[in-house]
Parts: structure tokens; C-alpha cells; sequence
């Protein structure tokens, strides 16, 4: 009886945040669709979230594309398929480890951060102020916030596959001695252009879910610091599963 | 209990219930607020004065009752149009509220910008004219975390009243101030009042200021106002529970 209690109310939780989190993308997508952006405050969270985090993706980008090269460089010189790697580099970048990478590291920095900052305003009756002004949050908060995000994000994806692919390129150079000319040579031969427009296109998926996450878990936090901090960590915990959850579907009907 | 012969109201509350879970807050509770008059709300802590506030002003839904302002029952309304009932009502919060990435001036011209057509230049004015009301022009350009608790609340009077409200509701203004700063916002109170021409509605423990302001005072216990009169009627109430709490005896019906 008290497992099938559990299970109704976890049941019961799953749909209330499902339909929460619906609800605000809903309510945000439609403002925006009626114009109604506050476009200096979109630009600011566009340097914000989007520029401030070009180093942490620039050097996880790197690196990823560094190890993807050593060991596959390694693998493949060996058995005389050197001229394989940029193309192996190239494809798991582009279609997959980019947008992916990309989004968890945001997840990270930029997700956590609007828990925090939407919590924090909770909390100290800020939205609360806003809505006896007669201010919407959703307009006045999230729509600014999953805009800059959706013209970042992809942005960010590109300038990840291309770091991704150079430092691969370094690497493979630099071990196995692999040309630069049949690095590039195997990443044109491997991908074309549609693959780079599916990665970014999982990107604007990852970006929507990055804010509406963040933002619902900042807007349902209850409680002072800890109710905060509660939210910090299930905003971060909860865009990733999704994150990595979706790539998944995502992968399925665009490369299935 | 209530004179129904009085003056004009401008807000009534009928019969209102709310719970929070299992907790029931008010029942069947009735209030009206006099047009022009100041009406401080006593009352326990935890007993649901803010609770009121937040009724009035539309943020929270009764379970049950009605709640009228200008004659409209805001409980039957759209969110929309409960924004535009709040064009008529400011709530200006205990700790102030206001948005901590915003300067003051920007904090208090932020219901103009968002509500009416006017220019910058005679935003700029009606921002001064109202941090002048509380006596706080030199604060145009600070951010809320440089200011004192003391200046706090009175930046949130100028956002309250930067509108010309008809009904402005004070929660808990004087609390955890010294002295000197409660007589000041006790003024400051009395002054926006003679300035607005307009309603007062005041939640305070603080008995001196409460009694220099109060045109009517109500008190609510376990749920209900179980006294409502002019001040001076209220200092002499012959009820046990009002002569209670006004001595601050531990003596008496109210269960400590």
C-alpha cells in the first residue's frame, strides 16, 4: 500500500513538473511571438550566458577533440588508416559531442546560474513585487533569458566544432604525424554540411531546455537559502538527463 | 461589527477563507477599507495580516469569499484584468523588494516604463518627485544592496507610489528599525498620504506608530477581524483579546 502510495505521488509530481515546465515554455514562446522582448535586457543576457561562457566550452571543446584524436590516431596509424582520423574526429564533434558537450557545460554555468538568480528573487519577494506591478516574470525574466540562450547556444556549438576539430588536428599532427592536408581532406570526406546543421539544430532543443529548467526550478523555489541551493542542483541535475535524453531521440530521428 | 454607515470603501473583503495545506489562515474573514482613511491591520504574528495585503492586491485566490475593489470582485477575473486593477494598487513589501540588478531610479521608474507611454525626461521627473516625497533623490544611482534597511523601505514607498495609486499597502514598514527611522517613515506614511490624497492600508507591531497614523484599526485573530474601529475607539476597546495584545500581557484569552 505504501509503495503504491509512493508510486501515485511520484506519478503525481512527474506531471505537475512536466505540465509546469509546458506551461512556461508556452507562456514564454507566446510572448515572444507577440513581440513583447525586452530587447536590451535579451543583449545583456546574451553577454551573460552566451559570451562569458566561450572559454569553458572553448577549452572543453579542445580537449575533447584532442583525446578523441589521440586515441584514435593511435588506433588508426597502426593499422595504416591514418588518414581516417580527421574524419573520425570530425563526426563525433559535429553530430554528436559538440551540441552535447555544449549544452551540458551550459547547463553547468548558465543553468545554475538562473536557478540561482530566479530562486534568490523568490525568496526575497522580488517576484512577487513584479507581479503586484503587474509585470508577467515569464515576459519580464524568462523570455530575455531563453532568447539569449537560443542565439547562443548554437553559436556556441559551432565555435565548439571548430575548436574541437583544430585541436584534434594539432593532435593528430603532432603524434602520428598526420598531415594537416589529409586531416582536412578526412573531415570533408566524413561530413557535409546538413551534419553541422543537425548538430546546431539539437543545440536550439538543448537551449529551451537549459532555460525552462532553470528558470521553473528558480521560480518554484520555496524556502530561504536552502530552497535555493535545492533548486541550483536539481535545475543542473535535471537539464543534463534531459539533455543527454533528448540527444538521444534527437540523434534517432536525424541521423537514424 | 462594522458601521455600515461609514464613508465610501474602496475595497471590501467578504467572507474570506484561505488555507496554506492543512492550516487555515483566514475564515470567513470581512474587512472593509475606507476611501481616504489609514487602516492598520494588528494582530499576532503568523496570524495573516500580510496574507490580507497579498489578498487585496490579487496575488493570492481566497478558497472561498469575495474581494472587492472599486466594487470589482477581483477573485472572478483574468490575470489580465487583475493587472489592471493593480494599476489602482501598490504594495510596497517589509523588506522592500526591490530588483537587485536595478539602481533605485531604475527600480522606481520601472511601473512607468512598463505602464505608460510617458518619455524618458518626464519619467526621470516623476522619479525624482517620488524619491523626493521619502527623501531620497541622492539615492537615484545606487544600487539597493549600498543602502541602509531604513532607506530600503523608503525606496520601496517611492516605487509604491511613483503611480499615484488610489490604495497603497504598507507591510510592516516600521519593523525592525530604530526609533528615530520609525518616526520618520511613520511621517513619511502621513505625508504620502496628504500627497496621494489617497487609502492607506498598514500592517504593523509597532503600537506608537500604528496609533499616530490609524484612522481605523482592525485586529485579526484566529482567522477573523474580530474588532474594527476608529483608533482612538480601538485604544479604549473594552474587548479582553484587543486590551490583551495592546498591553502586551501575557494575561488573558490569547493562548501564548
Amino acid at each position: 500500500m505504501r509503495l503504491l502510495d509512493r508510486f501515485g505521488r511520484a506519478t503525481a509530481d512527474f506531471f505537475e513538473y512536466a505540465g509546469g515546465v509546458t506551461l512556461l515554455g508556452a507562456e514564454t514562446i507566446s510572448f515572444m511571438a507577440r513581440l513583447r522582448i525586452r530587447v536590451a535586457e535579451t543583449i545583456s543576457q546574451c553577454a551573460l550566458l552566451g559570451v562569458q561562457s566561450v572559454v569553458i566550452v572553448m577549452l572543453t571543446a579542445l580537449f575533447t577533440g584532442m583525446v578523441i584524436s589521440l586515441e584514435s590516431a593511435q588506433q588508426a596509424v597502426s593499422y595504416g588508416l591514418g588518414s581516417f582520423v580527421g574524419g573520425a574526429v570530425a563526426y563525433g564533434s559535429v553530430r554528436e559531442l559538440g551540441p552535447m558537450l555544449t549544452a551540458v557545460v551550459v547547463a553547468g554555468r548558465v543553468g545554475s546560474a538562473i536557478a540561482a538568480e530566479l530562486g534568490s528573487m523568490v525568496v526575497t519577494e522580488q517576484i512577487e513585487a513584479l507581479r503586484s506591478m503587474g509585470l508577467q516574470p515569464a515576459r519580464f525574466l524568462v523570455v530575455p533569458r531563453f532568447l539569449a540562450l537560443l542565439l547562443m547556444l548554437p553559436l556556441l556549438t559551432i565555435f565548439a566544432d571548430v575548436v574541437s576539430i583544430l585541436g584534434g588536428m594539432w593532435v593528430a599532427q603532432t603524434y602520428a604525424h598526420i598531415s594537416y592536408d589529409s586531416f582536412i581532406s578526412s573531415v570533408r570526406q566524413s561530413i557535409d554540411f546538413s551534419d553541422v546543421v543537425k548538430g546546431v539544430l539539437k543545440s536550439f532543443v538543448f537551449a529551451a531546455i537549459i532555460a525552462l529548467v532553470g528558470a521553473y526550478q528558480g521560480l518554484s523555489t520555496r524556502g530561504g537559502a536552502a530552497g535555493v541551493g535545492q533548486s541550483v542542483t536539481s535545475a543542473v541535475v535535471l537539464a543534463i538527463i534531459l539533455i543527454f535524453a533528448s540527444n538521444f531521440v534527437l540523434s534517432f530521428l536525424l541521423f537514424g | 461589527m462594522i458601521d455600515r454607515t461609514r464613508p465610501k470603501l474602496i475595497a471590501r473583503m467578504e467572507d474570506v477563507t484561505l488555507a496554506f495545506g492543512e492550516r487555515l489562515v483566514l475564515d470567513k474573514c470581512t474587512l472593509e477599507i475606507v476611501e481616504g482613511a489609514i487602516t492598520c491591520i494588528i494582530g499576532l504574528s503568523g496570524a495573516g495580516k500580510s496574507t490580507i495585503l497579498r489578498l487585496l492586491d490579487g496575488l493570492l485566490l481566497p478558497a472561498a469569499g469575495h474581494i472587492y475593489v472599486r466594487g470589482q470582485d477581483i477573485c472572478h477575473m483574468s490575470e489580465e484584468q487583475r493587472n489592471d486593477v493593480r494599476q489602482k494598487i501598490s504594495l510596497s513589501f517589509q523588506f522592500a523588494a526591490l530588483l537587485d540588478s536595478l539602481t533605485v531610479g531604475e527600480n522606481v521608474a520601472l511601473p512607468l516604463r512598463e505602464h505608460t507611454r510617458l518619455s524618458e525626461g518626464e519619467i526621470r521627473r516623476a522619479v525624482i518627485d517620488a524619491l523626493d516625497s521619502v527623501g531620497l533623490t541622492e539615492a537615484y544611482d545606487n544600487l539597493p544592496g549600498e543602502l541602509s534597511g531604513g532607506m530600503l523601505k523608503r525606496a520601496g514607498f517611492a516605487r509604491a507610489i511613483v503611480t499615484r495609486p488610489e490604495l497603497v499597502l504598507y507591510d510592516e514598514p516600521t519593523t525592525g528599525l530604530d526609533p528615530i527611522v520609525t518616526n520618520l517613515i511613520t511621517d513619511t506614511i502621513l505625508k504620502l498620504r496628504e500627497k496621494l490624497n489617497g487609502t492607506a492600508v498598514v500592517i504593523s507591531h509597532d503600537l506608537p506608530s500604528i496609533f499616530a497614523m490609524a484612522d481605523y484599526v482592525a485586529m485579526l485573530f484566529e482567522g477573523a477581524i474580530i474588532a474594527y474601529d476608529t483608533a482612538d475607539r480601538i485604544r479604549n476597546s473594552s474587548n479582553p483579546i484587543v486590551a490583551q495584545f495592546l498591553q502586551g500581557s501575557e494575561v488573558g484569552p490569547i493562548p501564548i
